[in-house]
């Protein structure tokens, strides 16, 4: 079993990292037409080593923006990382010296990669892989990027590339949605990151998302009042207090809708204490 | 010092911090088990976010293009039980098709 899950969690990183070769030529052609030098380029993907956050700093400088332009739109896509620090610091226990090294690989990669597992070992080997493998790659890639490639964005295009991601992506995130709690949260994250993405900067919808593990709270409060309302259909829970009901659908129509899928939800609680 | 280096060294120190803020300061620490199971949850909303960003996001806007195809297909791949190189060539292909024809 464990054997299992490490070589499929190697298969992962692996493959992470090659989805992710052809980002980091674009990287290192970014980089060439922003000016930077070689080392600049190679600084970013490992010291800052986060594909968003150095796009965007490059781009921002690249397009003639400030030093502080340039910085803000990079930080704003790490910010996310403060999140993954907090899920990923059970697993990452040990001396400081270790936390210190190992907190460089926390990327969306080896999140994802890491979190297919619930054991603290496991978790770490599958962090350090999908961290590692990407970290080697996306320098390499940098580099030949940089030096060899003088547009790779057609390429990307044409080969159809730019679905390896989300695709790598949704097969990290499968496994998570067989069970209900778990899918009701990845569904809140998803409709978050949709409805922000036009209205907020890069690198807020994601974080935003985070607030999607709220909806967990609906499932903890409802279960004990389904059982005494199983016969209840999903539409039927405030017949007397339809204006109530209709607020919440134009305030808020995810929320409804989740609520409404749970027989035995709070508001029917509420009624009957009318 | 370049501006490019001057933004490479703060961006850097600045996304190192918040990376290593969890690890550092949390450290092996137990938090409270109703906490503790929001934060198990946080990985699938952080990703699903990931998915959505990556397949429609264009900036800060969507657009919505070939590559939707290529996450459908990945899906039914992966409902498939394909392995996971399969699915993501899978969605490869079916974009670069739909751009080839389109």
């Amino acid at each position: 079993m464990t054997v299992d899950a490490k070589t499929q969690m190697r298969r992962q990183a692996i493959s992470i990292s090659l989805a992710l070769v052809p980002f980091g030529i674009v990287f290192g052609v970014a980089s060439a037409e922003a000016d930077l030098t070689l080392w600049e380029a190679i600084g970013f993907s490992s010291l800052v080593f986060t594909g968003g956050t150095q796009f965007a700093a490059v781009e921002t400088l690249g397009d003639g923006g400030a030093v502080a332009a340039a910085v803000s739109a990079g930080l704003l896509l790490s910010l996310r990382s403060l999140a993954y620090g907090v899920i990923m610091a059970p697993a990452l226990a040990g001396p400081l010296w270790r936390r210190v090294l190992d907190s460089q690989l926390m990327i969306d990669e080896s999140i994802a990669v890491a979190t297919t597992q619930k054991d603290h070992g496991l978790r770490r080997f599958g962090y350090l892989w999908g961290g590692g493998s990407v970290f080697v790659g996306w320098n390499l890639m940098t580099i030949i990027g940089f030096l060899v490639f003088s547009s790779a964005g057609d390429l990307v295009r044409d080969l159809g590339l730019d679905a390896a991601i989300p695709a790598a992506f949704l097969a990290l995130l499968w496994p998570r949605l067989a069970e209900p709690v778990p899918r009701a949260c990845a569904a809140a994250g998803a409709l978050i990151a949709a409805v922000l993405l036009p209205l907020t900067p890069p690198g807020i919808p994601i974080l935003a998302a985070g607030f999607g593990v709220l909806v967990a709270r609906w499932f903890d409060g409802g279960d004990s009042a389904a059982v005494d309302g199983p016969t209840h259909g999903p539409n039927d829970g405030d017949p007397d207090a339809p204006d109530r009901t209709q607020g919440a659908e134009q305030t808020a129509p995810p929320e409804q809708t989740a609520r409404s899928e749970r027989p035995g939800r709070p508001e029917r609680m509420e009624h009957n204490d009318e | 010092m370049s501006d490019a280096t001057l933004t490479l060294l703060i961006v850097a120190a600045g996304t190192y911090l918040f990376k290593a803020a969890g690890p550092l300061v949390l450290g092996g620490r137990t938090l409270p088990p109703g906490l503790n199971r929001l934060i198990e949850l946080l990985p699938g909303a952080l990703i699903a976010a990931l998915v959505v960003v990556s397949s429609i996001g264009d900036g800060q806007g969507i657009t919505l293009d070939a590559r939707l195809v290529g996450v459908a297909v990945a899906a039914i791949a992966l409902w498939k039980k394909l392995p996971f190189v399969v699915v993501v060539v899978l969605a490869c292909i079916a974009t670069a098709l739909v751009r080839a024809l389109g």
